[in-house]
């Protein structure tokens, strides 16, 4: 079912009013639903409070997508980065099979109502000594905050151990991405980024890596604390010392390539601004799924009334199995500047 | 990376990338760096000129050259030709002595080196025993002699270097017969020349360096004459016929000796001191050239007054009345004089001076009155003035040549019409395919102009901007006004000049339009003039234009250095590239990109605020456009803060540069031990391990944000005829790339030609692209509906190329530091890209669209990308598919200003900067290939001089 109505940006109102609003405008006043909105980045995030619902509302450019699904059918893993293009890398999902789906979902409390900023990712290929670590710095305003430096470690050659030089994290900037996540630390080695070996690479090689891959940063470390490693079911803690392990050569590098690839068709996409219009993301040239990227496009609207409040709200009746999807807008009578800057600063 | 390095390649396309790519550094341009010795062959007439890197190098006629490098790399100090023969040895700093051969190996001559030695002498003797002060090869081709600190005079065999060990001369042998109040412990320490009787090879004279001479006779092993000199000695030299000699001393003096058979204890003929009555300086080499008219030339280094030109650097030619010291720009290391080599001949008859100063070979032709300066056809000191930029054009149309030329020759002519005196070898390299031209802008605000088709770079013209501005130095004031009577009669020569009297002179963007001749020249303050090629002297005003980049921005202060003021009225201008418009940008800040478009007659420039557009036909400012990100004060306030730091960092790429430039050096002739190889490697590794324990450098992860400084810093600059606004109508355009990773699109307006000069050229901003990436765009590029880059302007107007093709769909190829991608036009998609620095962490430095030529077939050509790194590799990438076709490591990664110097020609061919003065040449194309490629003959050997003294020898060795 597809409704679309108007809001006053200025003054939005409390959740719990606009949870009503949508009871009474969809005429479901006694269903449990869960409410969530697309962003600008084409997430798919959950409106459940306050703050989420008046940032959904300041985010409205000028049309904000709300979602509604009847809770006790929901899918929560919908929620999240990248869940609106995800869909498309259907060939990383098939290659990640442990990757969010399928799974039967424990819910302790609601992770879905948060942004990720970072994961750990990978365990079950990796090494116990390792840990692959992945930073959502995309739309945060976290600086990723840290420091890497050169130093030696020891491997396990067949030619007995070796001092061989390496990359370390050096300094976590308080408050920054990398220390809030807690999964990196100080002298833990870094062993790759974004799949790539760093072993044979300077310092600013590295760093120069670590910089492109920013937005969707992956680091494999070696955490110079141990104690914390994830312990796999078919091992005993004792087998898992640190001498066996330095040796093992990475694993799997094919499949993490190809995790890449797929997944970094979706991190970074280029603006352009055509005869000093508005900004927009530069499409692919070959679109594959035209029907998916629709989704993902931010709906811009030129055409904006004086008074800020459109005179009456479409009705789009579109009833399906379970879910109800509604359009709305919100009108700013300064939307057209705020566009403007707005995307150019945030995207 | 790994993408293309998957197994299961197409091998069609393996075996042609084998006919088009391959990688050659295949000549150093230039002067050589920090040379330390110099040595000259009167048989072959090659000269060879030694390193403090250890490099050694010998030049003939032009084009012949080669290259040696010992391995020690240590300081080369001297440099003797084997007489009569194709090989030389050298002596390094570390007492080593090296023979080299040239060899002829698959018809050309090849620079080898044949064996080392190092003089050993008795156990628990001090160093100082065996420490070589003088090196005197042997007519007989068979021994050398070795002077050393102790006085003791070793002899070896050649090319063997067995030590003849009953033939040395010891310093007791020598005092034998020297008068007792004469004779002292010190009187024979140190020999410091050694020089062999030119009629009698059984005679040798030993000079020590307290001052005692003596004549010693091989034959007998011992003394026949003595000459006690008072001062301390420097060096000796023959008279033609052996019946004087002159030995040159500490305290400025020279002394003429006379040798007779009856006379044993000799007084000298006459002793001089040139410069007196005050203290001189040390003369520290000496030649006495007979003549046929009887006057001779004595020409002589140094013995300058020391209170009042000591400081000079000098080398005075007498000969009768007329005197002359000719004062070099830089430290003398060695000079030799070119003079009759026949040894039937009565008299020298010198013809010229070859002067090897420490920044550059100046050779003075003797025979032409007034004793011209000879212009070398290499050996060109680049580093002049020092170079701030260079810009290659490749095949440069005749017509354009020779009016280059030709402006070129109306500056050269004080320079002596004499043939080029060092003419030995023979150059069989092939024609160059094309004339090149390589041209170099300068810290002194000029740019020169360098025929860059074949091995000899040569200086065909000199440009300099400095006319047009307004100076401090009156370029009236000529430091060479000494008049008739000055004394001593100084000359400067030489064209070395490193000290800039303006730093905002500086050329920092060349754009040379070789179909019409348009030249647009930027500096450091701002300054874009454009010019045309005159054929005549011209007096006119230049056309003045401010362009405002900052337009509206208000509230900001530039704090950098002020524009260059310039002349008012009519300026007057040589023959050649003569400028009639000067933009000039606000604030003064340095151009960072330039582009010149002589068939629409626009010019666009670009800084570290905007970028503007010109329209030099109605020189009227098309239109400006500031891309400074609000936020970025430190570009708003001018380089001051940063000066510090970047000079830093420049002085630091230098030093880095001397200390291992020599490890950059390639290895020509000699077998690179493998395992050698490794070692050292290992070496490295552990001192590297090492020093990062020392000092543990951090670096900070963050990423980029359109606030970073210096977002607006325009690097890149195109023109384009292309498909901007729609599918169907192409227009002329203007495409911006900046260091936040923005690229901007103008569409411009270019009145038809007969309408040109009435309607004005109009702009219109049609896109604007922000890579999300936000690294800097280096390089713009449109490919045409073929795929093919758009030609050149006027190129197509010249039948050189063919018209692009205007009905498929164009393709925008942007390249920033990080990763290429290609964008289909006129609306803006993303179409491939080809990630590098995400992937292997090397970002771009340069890049250039090169055309490969198969060495197979003739007519297959591609046109690739040629890329090089800040890791110094270069890299092949493909058109339009962005594969990496291969990769060749190229400069050390340490040398930042070779990489920064670095540029690429339209052929696949390129030139950096290994030292200050020297550019490397390298290829990356089979097809063409600049080398040197020459022979050196073994000329007739007169026979009975050399009968002569084979018999010599023999005898010499019977007997001992």
């Amino acid at each position: 079912e597809f409704r679309r109505f108007s809001l006053e940006r200025s003054k939005p109102g409390k959740f719990e009013e606009f949870y009503g609003l949508l009871q009474h405008v969809h005429k479901i006043p006694n269903v449990d639903v869960l409410v969530g909105y697309t962003d600008i980045h084409g997430d798919l995030l959950p409106i459940n409070n306050d703050d989420n619902y008046h940032k959904a509302v300041s985010t409205a450019n000028p049309l904000l997508r709300i979602f509604i699904q009847r809770k006790e059918d929901a899918d929560y893993s919908a929620f999240g980065t990248d869940t609106m293009t995800r869909k498309k890398n259907v060939l990383s999902n098939v290659l990640r099979p442990d990757n969010h789906k399928k799974k039967p979902h424990i819910v302790i409390s609601m992770p879905q109502d948060f942004r990720p900023v970072s994961s750990i990712i990978d365990v079950d290929i990796l090494p116990e000594t390792h840990r692959r670590v992945r930073l959502y710095k995309y739309g945060t305003d976290k600086p990723l905050g840290f420091y890497i430096r050169d130093g030696s470690s020891v491997r396990v050659t067949p030619h007995g151990l070796e001092k061989v030089p390496g990359i370390f994290i050096s300094r976590l900037v308080p408050g920054g991405l990398a220390q809030s996540t807690g999964l990196l630390a100080v002298n833990d080695e870094v062993l790759e980024v974004n799949g790539i070996e760093v072993s044979g690479k300077s310092l600013d090689q590295v760093t120069d890596m670590m910089i492109a891959n920013s937005r969707n940063l992956i680091i494999t470390v070696r955490p110079a604390n141990q104690r914390n490693n994830v312990v796999r079911n078919s091992r005993t803690s004792g087998s898992s010392g640190q001498s066996t392990e330095s040796s093992l050569p990475s694993s799997t590098p094919n499949i993490l390539a190809n995790f890449l690839q797929g997944e970094e068709e979706s991190d970074e996409e280029d603006i352009i601004i055509e005869d000093s219009g508005e900004p927009q993301q530069i499409p692919k040239a070959a679109p594959t799924s035209e029907s998916l990227e629709s989704l993902t496009q931010i709906e811009l609207l030129h055409e904006s009334t004086q008074n800020g409040f459109l005179p009456s709200t479409e009705m789009n009746l579109n009833h399906s199995a379970g879910s109800v999807s509604m359009e709305y807008e919100v009108q700013d009578p300064d939307h057209k500047s705020l566009e403007e800057d707005g995307t150019i600063i945030t995207l | 990376m790994r993408r293309f390095l998957r197994p299961g390649h197409d091998p069609v396309r393996e075996r042609l990338k084998r006919d088009l790519f391959q990688f050659n550094k295949t000549v150093e341009h230039g002067f050589p760096h920090q040379p330390s010795a110099l040595g000259y062959s009167p048989f072959l007439h090659l000269m060879a000129i030694g390193t403090r890197s250890g490099a050694i190098k010998l030049y003939g006629a032009p084009g012949v050259e080669f290259m040696g490098l010992h391995e020690e790399n240590n300081t080369v100090m001297q440099i003797h030709f084997i007489p009569d023969q194709c090989q030389l040895v050298t002596l390094l700093d570390d007492n080593s002595l090296h023979l080299w051969s040239l060899k002829q190996h698959s018809g050309a001559s090849e620079l080898r080196e044949e064996h080392r030695f190092t003089l050993k002498g008795p156990p628990g003797s001090p160093p100082s025993a065996t420490q070589i002060t003088a090196v005197l090869p042997h007519s007989s081709r068979e021994v050398l002699y070795l002077g050393t600190e102790s006085g003791s005079i070793f002899v070896v065999e050649l090319p063997s270097f067995r030590v003849l060990e009953d033939r040395t001369i010891t310093s007791e042998a020598v005092l034998q017969r020297v008068p007792e109040d004469y004779c002292n412990r010190r009187s024979c320490e140190l020999v410091e020349a050694l020089r062999e009787h030119p009629k009698n090879p059984d005679q040798i004279l030993i000079g020590y360096s307290r001052g005692l001479i003596v004549l010693w006779d091989l034959q007998n092993n011992k003394v026949t004459h003595h000459f006690l000199g008072s001062q301390q000695l420097e060096n000796l030299y023959w008279q033609r016929d052996g019946s004087k000699f002159i030995s040159c001393h500490y305290d400025g003096s020279y002394t003429q000796w006379p040798v007779s058979s009856d006379n044993r204890q000799p007084e000298p003929l006459e002793n001089l001191v040139p410069y007196g009555p005050f203290p001189c300086k040390a003369i520290s080499k000496i030649y006495w050239q007979t003549t046929k008219n009887g006057l001779p030339y004595i020409i002589f280094q140094g013995g300058m007054p020391r209170a009042s030109y000591g400081d000079r650097h000098s080398i005075s030619v007498v000969h009768g009345s007329q005197q002359t010291a000719f004062d070099f720009t830089s430290r003398v290391i060695d000079f030799f004089i070119i003079f009759s080599s026949d040894p039937t001949a009565d008299f020298d008859d010198p013809s010229a001076m070859v002067v090897l100063a420490e920044e550059e070979l100046v050779v003075i032709d003797l025979k032409t009155a007034g004793w011209p300066a000879v212009h070398p056809p290499y050996l060109a000191s680049l580093h002049c003035s020092a170079i701030t930029c260079s810009h290659h054009v490749s095949n440069i149309p005749l017509k354009l040549w020779e009016r280059i030329i030709s402006a070129g020759s109306k500056q050269n002519i004080h320079y002596s019409n004499m043939p080029w005196p060092i003419d030995g070898g023979t150059n069989i390299a092939p024609d160059p395919p094309q004339r090149d031209l390589l041209l170099t802008g300068h810290e002194d605000g000029t740019v020169r102009f360098w025929d860059a088709s074949g091995v000899c770079l040569h200086l065909l013209y000199k440009l300099s901007t400095v006319r047009v501005f307004l100076t401090d130095a009156d370029p009236n004031d000529n430091m060479n006004t000494l008049g008739e009577d000055e004394w001593p009669p100084l000359r400067k020569v030489g064209t070395f000049d490193p000290y800039s009297d303006d730093p905002r002179l500086g050329i920092q963007k060349i754009y040379l339009c070789k179909y019409s001749g348009y030249l647009a020249v930027a500096g450091t303050a701002g300054q874009v003039l454009v010019m045309e090629l005159n054929d005549e002297d011209a007096e006119h005003v230049v056309d003045h234009a401010e362009a405002d980049l900052l337009q509206d921005q208000e509230g900001y202060r530039w704090k950098g250095h002020e524009k260059l003021k310039t002349r008012d009225g009519p300026v007057r201008f040589e023959a050649g590239f003569q400028p009639f418009v000067l933009v000039q940008c606000q604030p003064p800040a340095v151009v960072t990109s330039l582009a010149l478009h002589s068939e629409w007659k626009l010019v666009a420039f670009g800084t570290s605020h905007g970028f503007g557009l010109f329209d030099h036909q109605q020189k009227r400012l098309v239109f400006v456009k500031c891309t400074l990100h609000p936020s970025d004060q430190l570009a708003l306030e001018g380089p001051l803060s940063r000066v510090k730091s970047l000079k830093k960092s420049l002085r630091q790429s230098f030093r880095r540069i001397r200390r291992s430039r020599v490890s950059s050096r390639k290895r020509r002739g000699g077998s690179g031990n493998a395992s050698e190889v490794q070692e050292a490697n290992a070496k490295f590794d552990q001192d590297a391990l090492q020093e990062m324990e020392l000092a543990p450098v951090q670096r900070k992860i963050e990423a980029r944000s359109a606030e970073d400084s210096f977002t607006g810093f325009v690097r890149t600059l195109y023109f384009a005829d292309t498909f901007l606004r729609d599918s169907s109508r192409h227009c002329p355009s203007l495409w911006a790339g900046t260091n936040g990773g923005t690229v901007y699109a103008f569409c411009l307006r270019v009145p038809p030609a007969e309408r040109r000069m009435d309607e004005p050229v109009r702009a219109e901003q049609a896109k604007e692209i922000q890579l999300m990436h936000r690294a800097p765009v280096v390089g713009i590029l449109v490919l045409d509906g073929r795929s093919t880059p758009l030609p050149e302007p006027l190129e197509v107007a010249h039948d050189l190329s063919k018209s692009p093709d205007m009905q498929g769909s164009h393709q925008l190829l942007v390249a920033s530091e990080e990763q290429f991608k290609v964008f289909t036009l006129p609306k803006v998609s993303s179409k491939l890209k080809l990630k590098l620095t995400a992937l292997e962490g090397c970002r771009v430095r340069k890049v250039t669209v090169a055309n490969f030529g198969s060495c197979k077939t003739d007519d297959y050509s591609e046109n690739d990308l040629a890329v090089l790194t800040n890791l110094g590799d270069i890299q092949i990438i493909s058109l339009p598919f962005l594969k990496l076709q291969i990769r060749y490591p190229c400069i050390r990664k340490e040398d930042v200003s070779g990489i920064a110097s670095c540029v690429f020609t339209k052929y696949g061919q390129g030139f950096y900067l290994i030292s200050p003065s020297e550019f490397e040449r390298f290829s990356l194309s089979t097809k063409w290939l600049v080398e040197p490629r020459c022979i050196v003959d073994v000329p007739e050997v007169t026979s009975n001089n050399h009968i002569h003294n084979k018999s010599g020898m023999e005898n010499a060795a019977r007997k001992s």
